[in-house]
């Protein structure tokens, strides 16, 4: 008899003793965070393009964090984005919803065939980042380093003279890629002479 | 010219994994010769077994996990595993312990975990403990007595056939190890008295620590040694093995009438196997160096608190499997200081 | 003096490979051909690319500015011989990329006629501004690999100076260049340092040399003793063989024991280093008025027959030199320019020698042979061993593969040198080094498109704004149009007999009208223009003619609802 009380006994210290410590550390390391909509909103791409069926970025963040929206509605995001969401909302990552489109592998930036330009300004009244100049009946130009790529601009022109073009690696973009995964016998000969 | 473009550094140092792992099988070879003088072919006969199934098993997973099987089976690993294993398990076991120890270190503990550098747990500790707690008969009473304590010794056929086909020959042969018989009689006995059995001093009574034992693990030490020579893993682990052990064994068991003393902690188990071959697999013990020295620490003290009070006759493979599960958590709170830092980085980054 | 004995302090980790140095130190710096046309990237420094400075077709001097640097961070870049400027176009330039940029090409003339030049007269004696603006104007940048303006780095104030470093440990192997030009210049050399010591004024300085060098290491005492008097404070200080020695922060940990802090640099900690080869190019900038046109190259591997030393012209196409020295091009399998444990492969051998192009490795294939099969990573911990910077490259090369970037980042990979230590040593032959600079240049990546994203966030809202404001005006003025209305119903009712031309309630209509008189002009030379623009169109058969002429179509709606809205108004 006193055995199994010993046995209760210690089973309850011990009970106690760990809640304590989970408790405790639940308060120590605990971690203080902004607001649900502003963390998701830094995860969102701020492309702005709306593909996801909102106004932009932040409204969109704001519909997940009411708890009433899907998390892979965000095609410039992809998987990537919503894995970062998923894991921030403790939820399973799902494959991107394809009637948003889709990902794409190669980032974008307009450019505005300038001669054809005929100054509408319907292209700048289209772009969420004011990223292009112009003033009215005067050719227009896109500053590409402010470009989203979020292809917004590009079905109001009238003329069609705006192309969407890849960002190509530059010297000071370029890096090593990851090796492949067994680099067998090294493959990137390059021929020359 | 047809010019190869790849990233620095151009020169590598000649060699492979599979080099490191037959340099560990070289450095056991002395412990495996004494072993065999000393307590007769058993032990060959299971690394022959070993061997065999650990190949066949590793193949087949390669087979199953559709990877290329020659370029891994040369890495040896699994030959490693096998042979350690076979060294760890009692040299008269029936062929089929050794086989399921193998297999499951083989399937389970390595290739289920991702294989090759990829376990948190040594291998042949996990085969070892597997059968220990399954087949616990077979596995106490199948120690041989030193041969020299026989008298024809142990022939090969004999063994064969005790390991494979009857076991009615094995009372003949077999006899607890000195740490258990120690353990076992130091509760009714005093050291002295202990110490007439001739499994200590052999049937002459010649001054000796465990008859056989001790010779084994200095085989075993001189092998680590080498090992710790080539630089194959750093003096961490072991040094800091050894000497927690010891410490433990001198302050708590200085009385040898009532302790096991610190000379059969060091010279008559699997204390130098352990310390230099199972503690120091790479993948499975902590990679930092502050981190080696407590989980070589930890691992000493917990082969002395078992064999002092726990119920097992060794204690090497469940310390070591003990320590595995916090190698990761040590890792995380030992990095070392990074160059210009002011102090270390400790624990997982938090999440901004 | 120089017997003094140095405290040594050491750097952990660290390896040594095999030297293969003996190769290229058989003969002495021999002068390379001028070959037919020099290939000048304008960009061979950290910083800011020159500016081109000639047209194709000009004629150039030997030691013509051709590329001005304009930024502070940038460098001048000068002909290394006369001749004729071709063309000004991308070329392939020595880059890990193997990508092309900015190339000046000079196509010789064989004369080697030299532009007016002299160096500082007693130069010793110069304030530190005209001696900096002297190493500024010949365009120096380091030598020894990164290539970084030293015309900034001798900027730094020397109050904030006291050890001047020189970097002669040349810890790669293969590389002899810097060995060479101790043997051979070792007099320039501490001629260069004097001028070093007179801009930044420092309490000592210690040249750091591997003792693999003892020919350089005598050299340098004798041009010590016969130069100086007893009281300089500059020391030979002989350093053991162990690769990275000469790395910047290795050879400063070994010479002080003080570690850079991390983001940091060397004036941090009250030092300045200086490649030796550098310290050369100093001394012939202000004291020849020399600019920086050539560099000692070594030219060496199992692919070329006889090995060496070379004073080759900036611009120098690599196949030129490797002719000269006897390569045999089938054996070539690896081209390195660099060392074998820092260096660079390169696609071509047109690539040209550049100012930090200290070694070129023609590899056999025996030599250096195709990297072995990646194997599992079995934990040894070879490589913690082997780390200079005391990193876990272990646990890099784990989060690097699984593209864990934040962990990589905690486990401090920025501090990583990419001095290969960690992937020479690994037994299962692991490309560490490329995972790091994988996972770096990933996690630059992030950075700039967290940047970017975040800017994009900032002119969205602010466009919003704006938009909002825009809105909020229009409401305004909408609902003061109609208040005004109103208040003019009102007084009609109150006064239905009322003059016309009495009261603020008249004047408002006549200036409505106004408006939108402009706007039906505007709108009319609108049109205008859109119909001269079709017209245009239609005469060169545009295919934009049918979107224009929807245009214009729209234009006219646009017109005719101005007309009708001001004939409202009017009546
Ligand atoms: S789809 Fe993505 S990038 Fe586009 S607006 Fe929605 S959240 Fe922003
Ligand atoms: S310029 Fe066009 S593609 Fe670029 S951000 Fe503006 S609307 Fe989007
Ligand atoms: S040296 Fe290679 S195998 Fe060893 S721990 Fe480092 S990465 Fe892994
Ligand atoms: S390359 Fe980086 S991780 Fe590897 S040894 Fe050098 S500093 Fe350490």
């Amino acid at each position: 008899m006193s055995l199994i009380l010993i046995s209760i006994f210690a089973l309850v210290a011990l009970a106690i003793l760990f809640g304590a410590i989970l408790g405790f550390a639940a308060v120590r390391f605990k971690v203080e965070g902004n607001p649900i909509v502003d963390q998701l909103d830094a995860l969102l791409p701020q492309t702005q393009c709306g593909q996801c069926s909102y106004p932009g970025c932040r409204p969109y963040a704001q519909a997940i964090s009411e708890g009433n929206e899907k998390i892979n509605k965000c095609p410039p995001g992809g998987e990537s984005t919503i894995a970062a969401i998923a894991d921030l909302l403790g939820v399973d990552p799902e494959p991107l919803d394809a009637e948003h489109g889709e990902e794409k592998d190669v980032t974008l930036v307009a450019v505005i065939r300038e001669d054809e330009c005929i100054g509408c300004t319907k292209c700048i009244q289209a772009c969420p980042v004011d990223a292009i100049l112009g003033a009215a009946k005067q050719m227009h130009t896109v500053i590409s380093d402010e470009c989203t790529g979020c292809d917004l601009c590009v079905e109001p022109c009238p003329v069609d003279c705006i192309d969407m073009i890849p960002v190509g690696t530059t010297m000071q973009s370029w890096h090593w890629p990851k090796p492949a995964a067994a680099q067998m016998i090294a493959t990137d000969k390059v021929q020359t002479i | 010219m047809n010019l190869l473009n790849i990233s620095s550094p151009h020169a590598t140092r000649s060699g492979n994994t599979g080099n490191v792992m037959l340099t560990v099988l070289l450095a056991l070879i002395p412990g495996i010769i004494t072993l065999s003088y000393f307590f007769g072919p058993g032990h060959l006969i299971q690394i022959c077994i070993a061997s065999a199934t650990a190949i066949g098993c590793e193949a087949l997973v390669l087979h199953l996990r559709k990877k290329p099987i020659g370029f891994y089976l040369k890495d040896y690993s699994a030959l490693l595993t096998a042979v350690l294993l076979a060294i760890s398990l009692p040299p008269y076991a029936p062929y089929w312990v050794t086989m399921v120890a193998t297999l499951f270190a083989i399937v389970i503990a390595k290739h289920l975990y991702g294989g090759l550098g990829q376990n948190p747990f040594n291998p042949a500790m996990v085969g070892f403990a597997l059968v220990l707690v399954s087949f616990p008969v077979e596995m106490t009473t199948s120690w041989s007595a030193p041969s020299a304590l026989l008298e024809n010794g142990i022939g090969v056929a004999q063994a064969l056939e005790i390991i494979f086909s009857s076991r009615e020959t094995i009372d003949a042969i077999t006899m607890a190890t000195p740490l258990d018989l120690y353990k076992n009689q130091v509760e009714i006995a005093t050291a002295s008295e202990i110490y007439q059995n001739p499994l200590f001093n052999g049937p002459n009574q010649e001054a000796s620590i465990a008859l056989g034992w001790q010779w084994v693990n200095v085989a075993f030490l001189l092998g680590g040694a080498f090992l710790l020579w080539k630089k194959i893993f750093t003096w961490h682990v072991p040094v800091s093995l050894l000497l927690s052990l010891s410490l433990l064994s001198i302050f708590i068991g200085w009385d040898s009438d009532s302790y096991v003393p610190i000379s059969l902690h060091l010279f008559a188990g699997a204390t130098m196997l352990g310390a230099f071959f199972i503690a120091t697999d790479p993948v499975t013990a902590s990679t930092t160096p502050l981190g080696k020295l407590i989980y070589g620490a930890g691992i000493g003290v917990l082969i002395y608190i078992i064999r002092t009070w726990g119920s097992y006759p060794d204690a090497v493979a469940f310390a070591v499997l003990l320590m595995n599960f916090a190698a990761p958590l040590i890792d995380q709170y030992s990095q070392p200081r990074t160059y210009g830092h002011k102090k270390a980085v400790r624990g997982l980054a938090k999440k901004d | 003096m120089n017997m003094h004995h140095f405290k040594l302090y050491d750097f952990d980790g660290g390896i040594h490979p095999e030297q293969n140095k003996s190769q290229s130190t058989q003969l002495p710096i021999t002068t390379a051909k001028i070959p037919q046309r020099l290939i000048l990237p304008i960009a061979q420094h950290i910083g800011a690319p020159g500016n081109p400075a000639v047209k194709p077709g000009d004629k150039v001097l030997k030691g013509q500015i051709i590329a001005k640097g304009e930024d502070f961070v940038s460098c001048n870049l000068h002909a290394p011989t006369s001749g004729i400027v071709g063309v000004i176009e991308d070329r392939e330039v020595p880059h890990q990329s193997g990508m092309s940029a900015t190339c000046i090409e000079i196509i010789t003339d064989g004369k080697d006629t030299w532009i007016d030049h002299q160096g500082l007269d007693n130069y010793l004696e110069s304030d530190a501004a005209s001696l900096i603006d002297c190493i500024a104007q010949a365009g120096i940048s380091g030598m020894g690999g990164a290539g970084f303006p030293t015309h900034v780095k001798a900027s730094i104030p020397a109050s904030k100076i006291n050890t001047l470093i020189i970097n002669a440990a040349e810890c790669e192997p293969y590389i002899t260049s810097d060995d060479l030009l101790m043997r051979e210049y070792a007099m320039d050399i501490i001629k260069g340092i004097e001028i070093l010591q007179r801009i930044l004024l420092p309490e000592q300085c210690y040249i750091g040399i591997e003792d693999n060098k003892p020919q350089a290491i005598e050299a340098l005492q004798i041009a010590l003793k016969e130069n100086l008097d007893d009281t300089h404070n500059i020391h030979v200080v002989v350093i053991p063989t162990k690769y990275p020695s000469g790395g910047e922060k290795q050879l400063i940990q070994i010479l002080t024991g003080k570690e850079v802090p991390v983001a940091g640099i060397p004036a941090d900690i009250g030092i300045v280093c200086q490649n030796v080869g550098t310290v050369h190019a100093i001394y012939q900038a202000v004291a020849l008025g020399i600019p920086l046109i050539s560099r000692i190259t070594t030219i060496t591997g199992d692919a070329v027959s006889s090995p060496q030393n070379y004073q080759v012209l900036l611009g120098t196409p690599v196949t030129d030199v490797l002719s000269q020295a006897n390569a045999q091009p089938n054996k070539v399998k690896r081209l390195i320019m660099g060392g074998p444990m820092m260096g660079f492969t390169i696609a071509s051998a047109d690539t040209p020698i550049t100012k930090t192009s200290n070694c070129i490795i023609a590899a056999s294939d025996q030599e250096l042979p195709d990297p072995a099969m990646e194997q599992a990573c079995i934990r040894c911990g070879m490589c913690t061993q082997a780390c200079p910077a005391q990193l876990l490259p272990q646990q890099l090369y784990w989060f690097a593969k699984s593209s864990n970037l934040e962990q990589a980042q905690a486990h401090n990979i920025s501090d990583c040198i990419e001095c290969g230590a960690c992937s020479y040593v690994c037994p299962s032959n692991i490309p560490l080094v490329q995972y790091y600079r994988f996972a770096k240049g990933e996690i630059k990546q992030a950075k700039s498109d967290k940047k970017s994203s975040e800017q994009a966030k900032l002119r969205f809202d602010i466009r919003n704004a704006r938009l909002d404001r825009e809105t909020a005006e229009k409401d305004a003025k909408r609902k003061a149009r109609a208040e005004a209305a109103a208040k003019k119903q009102a007084a009609k009712k109150a006064a239905p007999p009322a003059t016309p031309a009495s009261g603020d309630a008249t004047a408002e209509p006549s200036v409505d009208t106004e408006v939108l008189k402009q706007k039906v002009l505007a709108a009319q030379t609108r049109v205008d223009k859109a119909r001269e623009r079709l017209a245009m169109a239609q005469e060169q058969n545009l295919e934009t003619a049918d979107a224009l002429e929807l245009g214009l179509n729209k234009q006219i709606d646009k017109l005719t609802a101005a007309q009708k809205s001001l004939e409202e108004a009017k009546s």
